[in-house]
């Protein structure tokens, strides 16, 4: 049997972080009591009408044109018609045929769509469980109905679990530096879903898909993706086909359990919302969607590392970090130099801000100089993290010059030798990665001082070998 | 009779600014006359006293109003003639209710209706049939019946209601009152529980002309909370003209021949012939796509109604029955809470927008939509404004039509040409057929309120209707 390629596409909904909901004036909710943030139009109050929010536009036009894709000249808002509690109207307003976005690209996947649409309210089911069934009674919350939502979903493109996961991680860097989102999939601002078919390698037909959904952790997306490709293999394998259906991931167990088959599928009757006007972005929306584009991740860890040799995981760090990423490129010398320094301080602080570009590039001068040992200088950069200061000024203060270029140094090799004869006699006996333990004795002897390749030449020189 | 009775809103209105009338005994003389309403007009009147908020030094002077009950009413059941809003209050105000407040006239009552606008006789609202008061064994029209019989009875001297498909110019006719739908987006539908939001579209009811335009002027102008209101280009003008002169009238065939009653025909062809008089030229012309207006409505209507009626599921508020499960409760609620006419549109409606449907009905309906709106466009070309009797026939008597949906339907076959293509068009009283009001329509192009209210004047002028022997 050949081997089996996985065909993967995401179905990814963001949450917009606009202050108001997507057709109503009531602003955004973050945990308020339940029903305050509520008004007629989100209530769905007889004779309420809806009125697009132009910042969750705007967004949508920089999620376009950052995304690479065709913004389409007039969309249009359809009605997706269904009855359930947490929906308020008794349909949703979606985009459906003409969606404000069409196309488009991010690294090697692309882009089927983006359109925008409100979300639904929360239902509380009470009793133990917390799931509908057991529950004595559901109770619905409608602060988050109406919160507006970009649906993004991608082409087949993807062809594992790991791949889906890295590519997930590039889209929401993306979207968190657009400041379009708050992105956060635990709570719920970043929801996705997958669509998989498994298909003989090197063949270009899809097979059957399946949809996976609630996976809530980049973690479960990579968990769900590898379990659902597994079983697709598993049928297919004993000789079974993959029935279209849509799944639950259950995080606990790791199982996935059918939610309803197309066979039920809703006919949602979708039809042009009647209450709306098409949405035509002007020359001027789109300069404006335009300006206020940030570099994105994926452009600036090709800068660093075309322009600046960064090494690609440093280059994506700095990419996905964009503030590491500026402060990187304020600090002076050599950039790779500077790269491993910035990372250092990373490493310490929560913020570029402990240190100004100003003294890490001083710092750095004073290893490249030999004035301070690199592990001094690590040491610099604790207290300079710590209580702030001049490097210059601390190496004096605590005397954390390099040594120069006495016989001190010598001296004190020649006794560390002398006091490790054991030591000795192994690396006489062939093994010179025994050095190191001398080298510890001698940093300590020296308080760091010590330039590691002189200590190295030194201890060299003294034992012949 | 009563000196108040006899004076129209405006008039009243002047009295009040001219400190001639005391806002108070005003009020009072409405509220109380229409607290002794026996036609069933009302579904709710205010009991309490002048609401002294009301700034009487706006144009409307203090003239208290009669509302449609399906404009949402801070406080006030809004309840659109349904059981299953009984007893709603809504905690808003609809815009136009609101600009009516704002411009001086307070909210004496609400009217009764068709179910959620769908009827053309009233007697479809769960709270009763209203009577027409020419003859109270026949119907008023629909679905804005009891905002027409209320004027046309004096119990308010004004009101407003909403056309969908004729509900304010058919009513208005069979009442012998003035009745206009104003180009779709010149008044907010914000607030009004919708019926078919592509359609629907509110409008005044009146004595005459001169009231028409100034409640129209109060009402109409753009609303944020209505993506699809507009407003009207240039302010409303208070009509003042007598003669046609100039004015081209194009009659279309297809919209005064079979079918109209022969008293209705003859009561238009009388009113051509006073326009002639006046200076306009009056020629014969076709609107070939009209006759398909009633199917493509009637399917447009009911799909934009299964769609906006969806959210009456019993969950937030209205009449919820209890049911064992979440669908028995949907289920139960809304066959308790609709009545008979209004499940029947949302059948077919739900029927034409299902997949491997839509195309076929929904699809194509707003294909001949565009055909009609286009036939209109290219009527403009030629004429000012298209005329036409407003409804076949006079009031028909209560249970006359109940059985058969489409011979209710028909009634409509005059008017929904206009609603489809989203333009203007006024119904003035023109005279009586075997003592009951029939209708005379104008209908202009699109924003052309003021060049109607003109035409309508003069023609007014010229007919002397006196409808006074339905209030006196």
């Amino acid at each position: 049997m050949p081997e089996l390629e996985p065909v993967i596409g995401l179905e990814i909904h963001v949450q917009l972080n606009t202050r108001t909901k997507m057709f109503c004036g009531c602003e955004l909710s973050f945990g308020e009591e339940p029903n305050t943030r509520t008004c007629p139009v989100c209530l769905g109050l007889p004779g309420s009408l809806p009125v697009v929010n132009a910042q969750a536009i705007q967004y949508g036009l920089m999620m376009g044109l950052a995304l690479e894709s065709e913004i389409a000249p007039r969309s249009i808002f359809h009605r997706k018609n269904y009855f359930y509690p947490d929906l308020a109207k008794g349909y949703q307003i979606s985009q459906y045929d003409i969606p404000l976005c069409a196309g488009g690209r991010l690294g090697d996947v692309r882009l089927h769509r983006i359109h925008l649409e409100e979300d639904a309210a929360k239902l509380v089911h009470l009793g133990e469980s917390g799931r509908i069934h057991g529950s004595s009674a559901s109770v619905v919350d409608y602060n988050r109905g109406g919160t507006p939502l970009a649906e993004i979903v991608t082409e087949p493109d993807l062809h594992s679990a790991e791949q889906a996961r890295e590519w997930l991680t590039l889209l929401r860097e993306t979207l968190r530096q657009l400041g379009v989102s708050d992105v956060n999939m635990e709570e719920g601002s970043l929801r996705c879903d997958a669509n998989i078919s498994v298909r003989p390698a090197g063949t270009s037909e899809l097979g059957t898909k399946t949809e996976l959904k609630n996976m809530n952790s980049f973690r479960f997306l990579e968990k769900g993706i590898n379990a659902e490709i597994e079983r697709q293999k598993a049928l297919i394998a004993a000789g079974e086909a993959v029935v279209q259906e849509t799944l639950h991931f259950d995080p606990v167990s790791g199982g996935l359990s059918p939610l309803r088959s197309k066979e039920e599928a809703h006919d949602y009757r979708y039809f042009p919302e009647p209450d709306l006007v098409p949405v035509a972005p002007t020359p001027e929306m789109l300069e404006a969607a335009r300006a206020a584009l940030p570099e994105l991740p994926a452009a600036r860890a090709e800068r660093y590392e075309r322009d600046w040799s960064l090494p690609e995981d440093t280059a994506r760090l700095f990419a996905y970090e964009p503030e590491w990423g500026d402060y990187f490129e304020r600090v002076d010398g050599e950039p790779r130099v500077v790269a491993n320094w910035v990372t250092e301080l990373r490493a310490r602080a929560d913020s570029p801000a402990a240190v100004s570009p100003a003294a890490l590039a001083k710092l750095i001068a004073l290893v490249d100089s030999r004035v301070v040992t690199a592990g001094n200088g690590r040491v610099v950069l604790d207290k300079l993290v710590a209580e702030g200061g001049d490097p210059a000024a601390i190496v004096e203060r605590d005397d954390l010059g390099a040594m120069g270029d006495s016989g001190e140094l010598a001296g004190i090799v020649a006794k560390v030798i002398e006091d490790n004869p054991d030591v000795v006699e192994r690396i006489r006996g062939g093994n010179p990665k025994a050095m190191g333990a001398l080298v510890g004795p001698v940093m300590r002897e020296t308080k760091g001082k010590a330039d590691g390749a002189e200590v190295n030449r030194l201890l060299r020189e003294q034992l012949g070998v | 009779m009563s000196d108040i009775l006899a004076l129209t809103a405006a008039q009243a209105a002047e009295r009040v600014h001219a400190g001639d009338l005391e806002r108070g005994e005003l009020w009072r003389f409405y509220r109380d006359r229409a607290r002794a309403d026996d036609l069933n007009a009302f579904t709710w009147v205010c009991d309490g006293d002048d609401p002294e908020a009301i700034d009487v030094s706006g144009p409307l002077g203090g003239v208290p109003i009669g509302i449609k009950d399906l404009f949402a009413t801070e406080g006030v059941p809004s309840q659109a003639g349904s059981k299953i809003l009984e007893g709603y209050k809504p905690p808003y105000t609809a815009t136009a209710v609101r600009r009516l407040m704002e411009a001086g006239a307070p909210v004496v009552a609400k009217t009764n209706q068709d179910e959620f606008a769908m009827g053309s006789s009233t007697e479809n609202s769960a709270y009763g049939p209203t009577l027409n008061p020419w003859d109270r064994a026949r119907v008023p029209g629909g679905s804005s019946g009891g905002s027409a019989a209320a004027v046309a009875a004096g119990t308010v001297p004004w009101s407003i209601g909403t056309d969908t498909g004729g509900s304010i110019r058919q009513p208005a006719a069979l009442c012998g009152i003035v009745g206009l739908k104003p180009t779709y987006g010149a008044i907010s539908r914000y607030g009004m529980i919708a019926f078919a939001s592509s359609l629907d579209q509110a409008g005044p009811f009146t004595r005459d002309t001169t009231d028409a335009a100034l409640l129209l002027g109060a009402m109409a102008a753009p609303d944020p909370c209505d993506s699809t209101s507009l407003g009207l280009p240039e302010p409303v003008r208070l009509p003042t003209a007598t003669d046609l002169k100039g004015i081209r009238l194009g009659v279309p065939e297809e919209l005064t021949g079979e079918g109209i009653e022969p008293g209705v025909l003859a009561a238009f062809n009388e009113t051509l012939d006073r326009a002639r008089e006046l200076g306009a030229t009056v020629e014969t012309m076709q609107l070939p796509h009209a006759p398909h207006g009633l199917s493509a409505y009637y399917l447009i209507a009911p799909a934009e109604c299964s769609s906006n009626l969806a959210r009456y599921d019993g969950v937030r508020y209205g009449m919820r029955a209890d049911g064992k499960d979440l669908l028995s409760m949907y289920t139960q609620t809304r066959e308790q809470g609709f009545g008979n006419e209004v499940k029947r549109r949302v059948l077919i409606g739900t029927y034409a927008l299902s997949s491997g449907y839509y195309d076929a009905y929904y699809g194509r309906a707003q294909k001949v939509r565009t055909l009609i709106a286009n036939d209109f466009k290219r009527a403009w070309e030629r004429f000012d404004f298209v005329v036409s009797p407003t409804a076949p026939g006079v009031a028909f008597e209560l249970g006359a039509k109940t059985a058969d949906p489409l011979a209710m339907y028909l009634n409509d076959f005059c008017t929904v040409p206009m609603s489809l293509a989203g333009i203007p068009a006024i119904s003035i009283p023109n005279g009586l057929s075997d003592g009951l009001p029939v209708g005379f329509q104008i209908a202009g192009p699109a924003f052309s309120e003021n060049r109607i209210l003109d035409a309508a004047h003069a023609l007014e002028q010229s007919i002397g209707f006196d409808g006074s022997s339905a209030y006196a």
